[in-house]
């Protein structure tokens, strides 16, 4: 019985969290690598673009809210969703017009597109501080619990309980729904496939007649779909910050670098890898060892490999560590 | 001279806008503008050497600067007896520990071939190395901290002056350049930006978190000054006298003996803190000069010519047999220890060591919007871009309100859109600093003052 207590406990604290947070940063971390793969730059303004997108989804599930809309059991936010993407795509099409597509046109070195992807940062900040404020923001409604601690309890007789929050079934659910459709496009799909060929080769792609204007709005146009759902899912699961998001940029990269940049598979990967890797060093294993250990054994410490505060150092070493041995990532990138 | 004025130009008008403030606002907003203004200037220059000479993306600013603001804590701060003589040792033992365990390592590398066996023996040399040096030092650490925690809680530094702090600093973020530079600079350039960037969080992380080192965010308040206390200043004859002075036509215009002691009363508390501050932008501006000049020469030297022609085109200086390697690791070394400097003179002015405060945006992001606006490559150029953008980074907020105001002059003052835009006036600076990148990137991709290389 403490057996199946430590599992539990392991799921409650590690495995449940871990997958949903690791599904957020996947969706900003393939965002990343489609631009880094098709557009060839890294973007620095992933994720201010993503509390832009975040942003348009709070305000139509407001909206929504106020006439009385809603989607049962489930958040309005779900609803709101494909406006935000709309209104996300919009911008992104707008920035590129205005401000990318001349320094892919004059073929400038990446170096320069990432220091103008910092000024697009700036900007997209301002406009978010301005529209909706700095201040932190919950837009969840609907059913707050899948189970309840308690009720599983009841339900199985175990001292431990799980927790699954609704947030956390939809990120999993909705990511995976929305990776195998990004993955069954690139793989299967005619303009899938000529984008993944103008990645491996940019001249050869042009000689065999694939259009790049072509190319590159649809990577847009796919980029702000996964920006503005992960960065809607995190929004519903924590909450809306623009300041956190900034910050999210940082394992964003982790995850896409540990991936393979320009590996969207890997990218996928990669946002699990830094997710579990973060939780599993920063739990304190005390209360696990409790139940596995005989009772003589019982551990005095919180036996927790390193303080919480440096989950996010976690992720980074293991992005140093892993440019250190693979600087192409665990999964080899470069191409799409 | 003839070559030069545009340089000139760009200056005064700079000079201009800050007296502008200076007579419009108050003496105090200017100098304190200026002050970081060319606190601003030496971490641009030291971006630009690495940015401007070598091509090297330094995301990692942040870092650097905080590096060196933990040397002004760990020079200036009295040591704390009695927490040296609570846990003093066992962190002392941990960090031979710490050393004996980087030189095993690197002697294990050195002396037997690569294999997996020996891949395994300097994975469990680390990681039993981790396991003893927390057995070690979390006693210590505990102690430390339990020490008077309200006031103390962390070992202190050595009592020195802190003008010290400013070479230390540069020695602290030096070293840490070459142990990232060790790592990273194989990496391609965005994988470096961003390589850099995370390195800079993790040492954010460790700054806020290891109380016992630098009191976390707790942050350390009232560091010694190199510059007079305004307390003192306002009791010392010699300034009163100075102050009276300067205005003695005003004060003659006053009659009244107590109204006059009144009126000289308030200006000598304004004076003072003017005065203090003028310390500070004498002792900032010796450093920017002496930097300013090594680095002028730098640049014109053979060994200027050299990092010109490695960031221009790797390849050919290679075959020309100079040490691409070995360059750019020195390069990167001082650039980021003049950043160190400017970290260390940052807390030097304010007084006070705040770990929370360091965030990516402020310390990174915008030293390298100053670089790209100013020139690259052009010390001069950077210097007036740190200028120029740490200005409209301050004065943002007042011509935002203008701008809003002008804008909305027609609607009512409680109407939501202008109380809404009113209440968002601070991030008009992102705005602006956004646009200006923009702007500068696309129409003057050298920056204002770009750079120009004489052969002499």
């Amino acid at each position: 019985m403490d057996f199946v207590n430590a599992i539990i406990l392991l799921l409650n604290y590690i495995f449940v969290p871990a997958l949903a947070y690791g599904s957020q940063l996947a969706l900003g971390a393939i965002f990343v690598t489609l631009i880094y793969g098709i557009l060839r730059f890294a973007n620095f303004a992933t994720g201010d673009m993503m509390s832009f997108g975040t942003m348009f989804v709070i305000l139509f599930t407001f909206y929504f809210q106020s006439v009385g809309i809603s989607f049962g059991v489930l958040p309005t936010a779900l609803l709101a969703i494909p406006f935000g993407i709309i209104f996300m795509v919009g911008y992104m099409l707008i920035v590129d017009k205005l401000v990318f597509k001349y320094y892919r046109i004059n073929k400038s070195p990446p170096v320069q597109l990432a220091m103008v992807s910092i000024g697009v940062m700036f900007v997209t900040q301002a406009v978010v501080r301005i529209i909706i404020g700095p201040s932190d923001r919950r837009f969840f409604d609907g059913e707050k619990f899948l189970i309840k601690a308690g009720e599983f309890k009841e339900m199985t007789g175990l001292n431990e309980g799980l927790a699954i929050k609704s947030t956390q079934v939809i990120t999993i659910i909705v990511t995976l729904i929305l990776v195998s459709t990004l993955f069954w496009f690139l793989n299967k799909t005619k303009t899938g496939k000529s984008m993944r060929a103008y990645s491996d080769n940019e001249d050869l792609a042009l000689l065999s007649g694939i259009d790049p204007k072509k190319i590159v709005m649809i990577t847009w146009v796919i980029a702000g779909i996964l920006a503005t759902i992960g960065g809607a899912l995190y929004g519903l699961d924590k909450s809306f910050k623009p300041f956190t998001y900034f910050n999210n940029m940082l394992p964003i990269f982790a995850a896409a670098i540990v991936g393979g940049i320009g590996n969207p598979f890997g990218a996928f990967l990669g946002g699990y890898v830094i997710a579990f890797s973060e939780i599993l060093l920063t739990y304190a294993y005390r209360k696990f060892f409790m139940y596995v250990l005989p009772e003589s054994m019982e551990p005095d410490g919180l036996i927790q490999l390193l303080s919480t505060d440096y989950k996010f150092a976690v992720s980074f070493s293991i992005l140093v560590i892993v440019l250190l041995y693979r600087p192409l990532g665990i999964f080899k990138g470069k191409v799409l | 001279m003839r070559k030069n004025l545009n340089v000139i130009a760009a200056y005064s008008i700079m000079m201009g806008l800050i007296i502008l403030v200076g007579i419009f606002q108050s003496w105090n907003i200017a100098l304190s503008i200026f002050n970081l203004c060319l606190i601003s200037a030496v971490m641009t220059m030291g971006a630009n050497i690495q940015w401007g000479y070598a091509g090297l993306i330094n995301f990692g600013i942040m870092g650097f600067t905080a590096l060196g603001g933990l040397a002004a804590v760990l020079i200036s701060v009295d040591p704390v007896q009695e927490a040296w003589s609570a846990g003093g040792f066992n962190i002392l033992f941990s960090l031979f520990l710490i050393i004996a365990m980087v030189l095993a390592v690197r002697y294990i590398l050195k002396n037997y071939k690569k294999s997996k066996n020996r891949t395994y023996i300097v994975a469990a040399i680390i990681i039993l190395g981790i396991v003893i040096i927390r057995f070690i030092s979390e006693p210590g650490i505990e102690a430390i901290e339990g020490v008077n925690p309200a006031k103390t809680g962390f070992l202190g530094g050595l009592g020195l002056p802190i003008i010290f702090s400013w070479v230390v600093g540069a020695f602290f973020a030096g070293g840490l350049a070459f142990v990232i530079g060790k790592v990273a600079l194989g990496l391609r350039a965005d994988y470096l930006a961003i390589a850099t960037l995370l390195i800079s969080e993790i040492v954010i992380a460790i700054i806020k978190h290891e109380d016992w080192l630098t009191r976390g965010v707790k942050n350390v308040i009232g560091l010694k000054r190199p510059a007079p206390y305004e307390v003192n200043l306002q009791q010392t004859d010699w300034f009163i006298s100075l102050v009276e002075k300067f205005n003695s036509s005003k004060l003659n215009l006053i009659t009244d003996l107590t109204e006059r002691q009144a009126t000289l009363n308030q200006l000598v508390i304004e004076g003072s803190s003017v005065f203090v501050k003028l310390c500070y932008s004498g002792l900032f501006l010796v450093v920017v000069i002496i930097l300013l000049i090594l680095t002028q020469k730098a640049l014109y030297s053979p060994w200027g010519r050299m990092m010109r022609a490695i960031r221009d085109n790797e390849e050919a200086a290679n075959a020309m047999g100079k040490n691409v390697v070995k360059q750019h690791l020195l390069i990167f070394v001082l650039g980021s220890a003049i950043v160190g400097i400017a970290g260390a003179m940052l807390v030097t002015q304010d007084g006070l060591f705040t770990p929370g405060s360091y965030r990516p945006l402020r310390y990174t992001f915008l030293i390298w919007v100053m670089v790209i606006i100013g020139g690259s490559g052009n010390n001069f150029g950077a210097i007036l871009g740190g200028f120029v953008v740490w200005f409209l980074w301050i004065e943002a907020a007042p011509i935002g309100l203008y701008l809003v105001n002008l804008t909305t002059a027609g609607l009512d003052d409680t109407h939501f859109l202008k109380v809404h835009l009113i209440e968002s006036v601070p991030y008009f600076r992102f705005l602006m600093m956004g646009v200006g990148l923009l702007v500068i990137m696309r129409y003057r991709p050298k920056g204002i003052l770009p750079e120009k290389i004489e052969i002499k």
